[in-house]
């Protein structure tokens, strides 16, 4: 059972009030009519699915209801630590592991 | 040595001392034509029938920890084909007939029991899906029934079948050839007979990078130090993702935890396999008599092989509806595997980006069941460069082309 801080509420409430979303860092393209097949493909179902310490959003459904911005080592489901989305727009690290978190076979295949 | 009457009663004249090891640990060597990733069921299994059908002997199969150590010996071991589409049922349908003789062609006892599995309904559309699935199953000469409820209590008196509880149950389908085997011995029996055509089971072996050249794949880095190939099958369930990422490959699959108990031994009272992904749960009895019980994957992704206990809870809360007895039953132990899940439900058995590397995966929740019929399909795709016809659709493009191969509703365990 994971223990969960939500950023918003300011309490560390059991995974069930939470539902996991994904991983982070996906962004829908702002331009899909220009990507190629591959590009959609890999933004529709391609992850990066790592194993160790990962950014992932969830949402507090039995709370606040709001995203929140999780660091967790899923090899261990250690928490490092939570975040607003807001907070995490500004968090380097995170910024980071955005940028990979789209990138597509082509790109990453080179 | 051939494991046979004979040998047993020549073995026991010298108190049993002379039987050999059931397969060699080998060392690595520097080149091997192919090298299979993972000692899971499917990997073994796939190295096998590149010896002995495909000629190709010069096979190393690399396992991180030791072989079947992966969902291979954590599943709940259901074994059935009846499935929905053309394009994965028969596929499954190929295992379920290799199945059959399995026990002879290794010469190492699965413990094959066809015990036949119910998959139950408890709602109208449950039943429409079912009797969908079971009209779809027969038109690909799988066998498969609908069964009514009044049959359901004359065939498994000890499930609630009465028309009152929360999710009352309407009918099944039911599949008579399906059944269970013993896990460990079908890693024990391919890695035996592999091993026997003179492939090399290397354990404690991980991989930890790939060498691509010009969009090929030259070799492996492994704890064990580097070792070419001139090809490589990646069958590594729940760590897919991990390997195709060392060779640039980001694959549309997600890990999670499943989880599964079994419960102290009982007297025989359940002689068949009952699933439900409706209320979630399913359940079979072993030949030790305990009550092997698995449940819906957890709700996150992630790698620890632990698992929430409140999805444990659930299961037990689904198994007691259908099985009150249960209430009262001690649990033995729980564990978890990491499941390769894909958007579609069905696997990936096929080329990949990159020239002469192979993948195998996706089979998420349920494929112990295609052990035998996987193995032989992959390596029939290694072999030949192209796939087996049984898996040509089942390829990884198909989530760039979107011609998906819609399992959702088939697939017994709800996978997300
Ligand atoms: C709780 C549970 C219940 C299940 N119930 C059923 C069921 O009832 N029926 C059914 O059909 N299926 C079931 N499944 C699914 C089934 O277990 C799997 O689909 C199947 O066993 C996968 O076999 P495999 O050989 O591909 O994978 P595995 O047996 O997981 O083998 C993969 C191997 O790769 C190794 N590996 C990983 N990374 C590396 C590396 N870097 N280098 C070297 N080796 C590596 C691992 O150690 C592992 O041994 C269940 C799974 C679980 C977890
Ligand atoms: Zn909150």
């Amino acid at each position: 059972m994971l223990l969960i801080h939500c950023p918003y509420c300011g309490e560390k409430r059991e995974e069930e009030e939470f539902t996991y979303d994904n991983e982070a860092g996906i962004v829908r393209p702002t331009d899909p009519e220009d990507l190629t097949d591959e590009e959609w493909g890999d933004y529709v179902f391609g992850r990066q699915n790592l194993c160790g310490p990962i950014y992932e959003s969830w949402v507090h459904t039995a709370g606040c209801r709001k995203f929140l911005i999780v660091k967790r080592d899923n090899s261990n489901n250690k928490i490092d630590k939570t975040m607003t989305v807001q907070e995490a727009s500004a968090d380097k690290n995170y910024q980071e592991f955005n940028s990979t978190a789209n990138s597509n076979i082509k790109k990453t295949n080179k | 040595m051939r494991y046979s009457f004979f040998n047993l009663l020549k073995q026991s004249f010298n108190g049993h001392k002379s039987w050999e090891p059931a397969w060699k640990e080998a060392k690595l060597k520097p080149h091997y034509d192919v090298i299979i990733i993972g000692g899971g069921g499917h990997g073994l299994a796939t190295a096998y029938y590149l010896a002995k059908e495909l000629k190709i002997r010069n096979v190393a199969v690399l396992e991180k920890g030791y072989i079947g150590g992966g969902n291979t010996g954590r599943n709940t071991t259901i074994i059935r084909s009846n499935y929905l589409r053309d394009e994965s049922a028969k596929l499954y349908n190929h295992a379920v007939d290799l199945w059959q003789d399995l026990t002879r062609e290794l010469n190492f006892n699965v413990m094959y029991s066809s015990r036949g599995v119910y998959n139950l309904g408890h709602s109208l559309q449950d039943m429409r899906n079912i009797e969908r699935r079971v009209g779809a199953n027969i038109l690909n000469g799988i066998d498969s029934e609908v069964v009514l409820p009044d049959e359901l209590k004359r065939r498994i008196p000890i499930m609630n079948t009465s028309s009152k509880t929360r999710y009352p149950i309407l009918g099944a389908s039911y599949q008579k050839k399906g059944g269970v085997a013993r896990h460990d011995a079908v890693a024990w029996g391919f890695a035996r007979a592999a091993s026997k055509l003179g492939v090399d089971i290397v354990q404690n072996c991980e991989v930890t990078g790939m060498q691509v050249q010009q969009g090929q794949i030259k070799g492996l880095q492994t704890s064990k130090g580097e070792v070419q190939a001139d090809k490589v099958g990646i069958v590594v369930a729940g760590h897919s993702s991990v390997l195709a990422a060392m060779a640039g490959i980001r694959l549309p699959v997600i890990s999670r935890p499943l989880q599964a108990f079994v419960s102290e031994p009982l007297k025989p009272i359940l002689n068949t396999v009952v699933m439900s992904s409706q209320v979630h749960g399913y359940i079979s009895q072993s030949n030790k008599g305990d009550l092997v019980i698995g449940g819906g994957v957890d709700g996150y992704t992630g790698y620890s092989q632990r698992g929430s206990p409140h999805t444990l809870e659930h299961t037990v809360q689904a198994m007691i509806e259908l099985f009150p007895f249960i209430s009262r039953v001690r649990m033995n132990r729980q564990w978890a595997g990491i499941v390769d899940i894909l958007p579609d439900a069905c696997p990936i058995v096929g080329k990949t980006p990159v020239k002469n590397l192979y993948i195998n995966c996706g089979w998420g929740t349920g494929g112990f069941k295609a052990t035998p019929g996987a193995g032989h399909v992959f390596a029939h795709t290694i072999a030949n460069d192209e796939p087996h016809k049984l898996n040509s659709a089942l390829t990884l493009d198909r989530f760039i082309s979107g011609a998906l191969v819609d399992e959702q509703g088939a697939s017994g365990v709800a996978q997300h």
